[in-house]
């Protein structure tokens, strides 16, 4: 295997701490591999930066496999870099030419507030989740699978709502900083299934006031977001969230 | 749990007051004018037939005792589209309070009718008063069809159409209008939650489609006017 070595004009942001004011500083990546991840290249970085005796660009980063949402990270104006379905730790070197000039942004939304440089607090999503996102089952051992019947199209849709790894790249792509992506794969996921209709209605109303509580904005349907979501998260399920919500608030008593 | 109220309930919102509740209200009063210009635009096009024709469907209009349920209708549909949306616009653009150095490029890209939908309003609000100030509350020409006196508004429509300033406004004008309905009809659907997987294609031909009828319907009138009737 070949490896060719590219140099990379960086443009990074940085920014000391919360409340700090950021800007971009310019950082020479030299002998980068093509076979690198995103990641691996900013980790080279760092480690010169600290040979150097500079402080590191500071970065989320966890399983370096796709599925955990770490990596969040606007790269020349894209979340999670220029390709589809993909995160920041699978995004390759090779996708970039040799003197390339490369802007890495953080994720940038208010309710989204930077904690370091590329690090974002996003436990607004947490928050969000807790607001609905699951279902109340009883204590006690699990009854047989088979008691409930769940067609095979419902549990295909059901099972690709649920692959949403909570990432917030719709946010950060969104023209809106709206995080309807988001919301409504995790209202759909658990709509679609038996086990979620009991508390159908009550989980809509939670998440969505939260959602709005956070303030993130409105949706547009630009699809921006499915677009820039590692796992191509459909905006079917954006349209499956705004009719929970107006039948959950018909119904409200 | 903290987003718990005391009692166990999970906090909630009002329809009114949450984003997807004023979106809906938004997309449901901007299918309800899409409606309008689709019959105002059709109804002017009796225009290619003749002033009699014209000025007699005018006069039936205004002489109709719904004209004024139908106008406070119309009036009540624009203003709360106009002002629940600037309002949600707003909203939006304050939910990033630092804008990005670079735009998204590829599929992840907005188009630049999606960005200015809120400039494209407020164009359209500008048309629509100084349109309602040159035809509606415009210089009174009566005609007379079989001893009945109505506006001739014809008359009217013909000499506004001279003038090449005004053709070029109105063909600025609906011609925004059509980039805002082809984004705004096909949008008001996902918004009201009706998306099908296997129509979905077609909601979106059907909206460009719907904006192409209405923008060249109405733009072949004062370039008729124009260019035939000068």
């Amino acid at each position: 295997m070949s490896d060719k070595k590219m140099n990379l004009n960086l443009k990074v942001w940085r920014q000391a701490g919360p409340q700090a004011k950021g800007h971009f500083q310019e950082i020479q990546a030299t002998d980068v591999s093509e076979h690198m991840s995103f990641l691996e290249m900013l980790d080279v970085v760092n480690d010169n930066l600290v040979r150097k005796g500079e402080e590191t660009i500071e970065f989320d980063h966890d399983c370096r496999e796709g599925i955990c949402g770490s990596c969040a990270m606007v790269i020349n104006g894209n979340p999670h870099g220029p390709d589809r379905a993909t995160t920041t730790c699978q995004l390759h070197m090779r996708r970039f030419k040799d003197g390339e000039s490369i802007t890495i942004e953080p994720f940038r939304a208010k309710s989204f507030p930077i904690l370091k440089d590329l690090v974002t607090d996003r436990s607004a999503f947490d928050r969000i989740q807790k607001a609905g996102g699951y279902i109340s089952a009883n204590t006690g051992s699990a009854q047989d699978a088979n008691n409930i019947p769940v067609p095979k199209k419902k549990a295909d849709l059901a099972f690709a709502s649920a692959t949403c790894i909570g990432c917030g790249a719709c946010v950060a792509a969104c023209k809106n900083a709206s995080a309807a992506l988001f919301v409504s794969a995790k209202i759909s996921h658990l709509a679609l299934l038996p086990q979620g209709e009991a508390e159908r209605s009550e989980r809509a109303l939670g998440m969505v006031a939260q959602m709005d509580a956070e303030g993130f904005g409105a949706c547009t349907n630009t699809g921006a977001c499915s677009a820039s979501c590692p796992v191509e998260i459909s905006l079917e399920n954006i349209a499956r969230m705004n009719r929970e919500f107006m039948f959950a608030s018909l119904k409200k008593k | 749990m903290q987003n718990h109220s005391d009692n166990g309930s999970v906090k909630t919102t009002g329809w009114m007051s949450s984003t997807i509740g004023r979106k809906q209200l938004v997309g449901v009063t901007g299918l309800g004018l899409s409606g309008f210009v689709l019959t105002h635009m059709l109804g002017n096009m009796l225009i290619l037939v003749g002033p009699q024709a014209y000025n007699q469907y005018a006069h039936a209009l205004v002489t109709n005792p719904f004209i004024y349920i139908a106008e406070a209708g119309l009036i009540a549909m624009f203003l709360a589209h106009m002002f629940i949306a600037l309002r949600l616009s707003w909203s939006n653009w304050n939910a990033r309070d630092f804008k990005y150095a670079m735009r998204p490029s590829g599929a992840k890209r907005t188009t630049f009718t999606q960005r200015s939908l809120w400039a494209q309003g407020l164009l359209i609000l500008a048309f629509t008063i100084l349109h309602l100030i040159t035809f509606k509350y415009g210089p009174n020409y009566t005609a007379n069809y079989g001893g009945i006196e109505m506006r001739d508004l014809h008359k009217l429509v013909i000499e506004v159409f001279q003038e090449p300033v005004y053709v070029a406004w109105y063909i600025v004008a609906l011609i925004v209008l059509g980039f805002h309905l082809s984004h705004g009809v096909g949008s008001s659907l996902q918004t009201l939650g009706i998306h099908h997987i296997r129509y979905q294609r077609h909601f979106k031909t059907v909206s460009i489609v719907y904006a192409l009828i209405v923008t060249v319907g109405f733009l072949s009138q004062p370039i008729y006017v124009y260019f035939l009737r000068g």
